[in-house]
């Protein structure tokens, strides 16, 4: 923990019952951070949330925010927000209301309450829709009245809980933007859980990926995407071709195949993966047969059976194209690879 | 053409059995004759003016009443926790728990009244008053609680959590927010508990007492001793009040979405 560190998580296990959906997971966080937690459903994202909001009790560890230790302290004096993935707003009361609601149990005088909940729905572009019930209202309307709910309380943190898996394609890219403009604006330390890693890194400061409740790696979206550490980060990032990686040779099917001697390969490396971008095609010292070739835009993508197994390599379009049934060159240079230091 | 022919012929026969009595009932009340009879004997409306007159049935009306209501608030105020408990948590002893406050549907009235009589009236030397009004609340209960759990199940558990990290209590909680939600579903059950109660007859039957008595059983007594139309106006007006009742309640309630 360092002194930046804002909020803390030290070694929080989370259990329902005897299943241990969280074990002994460590995140600091600084002041004013975008941080996403990212993971495939079921990994413990919504768990560690309830956690931080104090609806759940770690079954050890402690959680500290701002220099007070918050472990025990109860979910209505924590000063952390939460926006619902399924929203939860109040279905009696209108959209003023919603966002009034924790103000009044503040009981503050009226003035400065109309102020606030007026700041807050003019943030989040709602200030026309005071009066609607929340059955009256569209999911991107619903979401943002959750946003504004929790920032109008000035929380210390603000958590969203996959705030933009309940929209259609175009309404998330706006209200991507519109997170993004919102956190510069308030400038509320935020934590948005997603299982969309293209919303995570075209959103987050860091990036916190999880698996059956472990962090695999945490780092800047650069980090994660261009240096993927584990063998499940590089995969959900979207390297296609993974390897084993012993005494500096590839495993593979049919034995160990050593690289093309570039840049050494460290002793502490278990695995190498290439994303098809990364492959060298029509040059180098494999071969393989195109089995597949499809069109994606940008390029186009080949499917090779080669002596390391299935091979996807893509590259720009407009190119001479290859032909199914042919056979090319290849290379897998060490210096594109990302170098993984766990397989498991 | 005869599937057709039938159809109509069995909802006519069907609508027939069901309005009636009714009816039949209404055309007695309206008779200007001396005894209980139908076709009527002329038409007047002396027989409706003369209900009221009846002390006995004023007694028994407020009896009733009183019954009806607070009988149906008791039961309110036992059932909607246990409604809310039932939804929220996942008690070990759940079924069990439905069961038993089902039962009071469940075994005839017959033996609910008897039971109350022979092991809580007799032995304990409770009034019939207090018995009265414990029946009709534990008769009343198995109809709040599910009414009550019916609007609770449509209602998702996570706003509260959302109010408690606003600020609120657990306590707060349910009383801010899911409360005002399940308002309708509570004003439901006391609609269909009040009917329920005000319509009781065979477990009133056992606790009946001097001087008390709710309304349908002071309407038997008062059937065997006088047989006038004054029964028939009185069974027609209760009739057309709860027609109204119900009538308002899926007006303003969507009363059939509960029961
Ligand atoms: N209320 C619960 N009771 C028991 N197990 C639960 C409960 N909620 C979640 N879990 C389990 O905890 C793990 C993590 O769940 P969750 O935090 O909801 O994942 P995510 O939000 O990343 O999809 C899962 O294996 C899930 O099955
Ligand atoms: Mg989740």
């Amino acid at each position: 923990m360092s002194d930046l560190t804002y909020l803390s998580l030290k070694d929080v296990t989370l259990a329902y019952g005897k299943s241990v959906a969280v074990d002994r997971l460590s995140l600091d966080i600084t002041r004013g951070e975008l941080i996403a937690l990212l993971g495939p459903s079921g990994c413990g994202k919504t768990t560690t949330m309830r956690a931080i909001t104090g609806l759940m009790r770690p079954a050890a560890g402690r959680i500290t925010l701002d220099g007070a230790d918050i472990t025990y302290l109860p979910a209505n004096k924590r000063q952390v927000g939460l926006v619902f993935q399924s929203y939860a707003l109040f279905p009696h009361l209108n959209v003023f209301e919603n966002v009034a609601f924790g103000l009044r149990l503040k009981r503050l005088d009226g003035k400065t309450l109309d102020t606030r909940v007026d700041g807050g729905l003019d943030l989040v572009g709602l200030s026309h829709l005071t009066n609607r019930k929340p059955a009256e209202l569209s999911g991107g309307q619903q979401q943002r009245v959750a946003l504004a709910r929790s920032l109008v309380m000035d929380p210390k943190v603000l958590l969203l809980d996959e705030p933009l898996s309940n929209l259609d394609a175009r309404l998330r890219l706006e209200m991507r933007t519109e997170l993004q403009r919102v956190q510069r604006e308030s400038g509320v330390t935020m934590v948005f859980v997603t299982h969309d890693q293209s919303e995570a890194l075209a959103l987050a400061d860091r990036i916190v990926v999880m698996k059956d409740g472990y962090i695999e790696q945490l780092g800047t979206p650069e980090d994660v995407y261009d240096r993927p550490s584990t063998r499940f980060v590089a995969d959900f990032v979207g390297f296609e071709n993974i390897f084993a990686v012993e005494n500096g040779k590839l495993k593979t099917a049919d034995g160990e195949v050593p690289l093309n001697p570039g840049a050494p390969i460290e002793g502490t490396v278990k695995g190498l993966a290439w994303r098809p971008s990364k492959v060298t095609l029509g040059s180098g010292s494999f071969s393989g047969i195109v089995k597949g070739s499809s069109f994606a835009g940008h390029a186009r993508e080949y499917l090779l059976d080669s002596a390391l197994g299935p091979i996807k390599a893509e590259q720009p379009v407009p190119h001479d194209a290859y032909a199914i049934g042919d056979r090319i060159a290849f290379d897998l240079a060490p210096e594109h690879a990302a170098r993984l230091n766990r397989m498991e | 053409m005869t599937g057709r022919l039938l159809s109509y012929a069995t909802l006519t026969l069907v609508l027939a059995f069901l309005l009636g009595p009714f009816l039949i009932i209404v055309a007695a009340a309206l008779s200007a004759g001396e005894t209980l009879a139908f076709p009527p004997q002329g038409l007047s409306l002396k027989w409706v003016f003369k209900v009221f007159e009846i002390e006995s049935f004023r007694k028994s009306f407020a009896l009733s009443m009183f019954l009806a209501v607070f009988g149906t608030l008791a039961a309110l105020v036992l059932g909607v926790p246990v409604a809310y408990a039932a939804s929220r948590y996942k008690l070990p002893f759940r079924e069990t728990l439905r069961t038993i406050v089902s039962a009071p549907i469940i075994v005839p009235g017959i033996i609910v009244g008897l039971a109350l009589l022979r092991y809580l009236v007799i032995p304990l030397d409770v009034g019939v008053g207090l018995a009265l009004f414990i029946a009709h609340t534990a008769l009343i209960l198995p109809y709040a609680v599910r009414v009550v759990s019916a609007s609770l199940e449509n209602l998702r558990s996570d706003i509260e959590e959302a109010a408690v990290i606003l600020g609120s209590s657990r306590a707060g909680a349910f009383f801010r927010v899911v409360l005002p939600n399940i308002r309708n579903g509570i004003l439901a059950a006391f609609i269909l508990g009040f009917v329920t109660s005000f319509n009781q007859v065979p477990v009133s039957l056992f606790l009946s007492g001097p001087g008390v008595r709710t309304l349908p059983i002071d309407m038997i007594w008062y059937m065997e001793i006088t047989y006038d139309p004054s029964v028939a106006a009185l069974a027609a007006l209760l009739a057309f009040l709860s027609i109204a009742i119900v009538f308002l309640a899926e007006r303003f309630l969507g009363f059939s979405r509960y029961v």
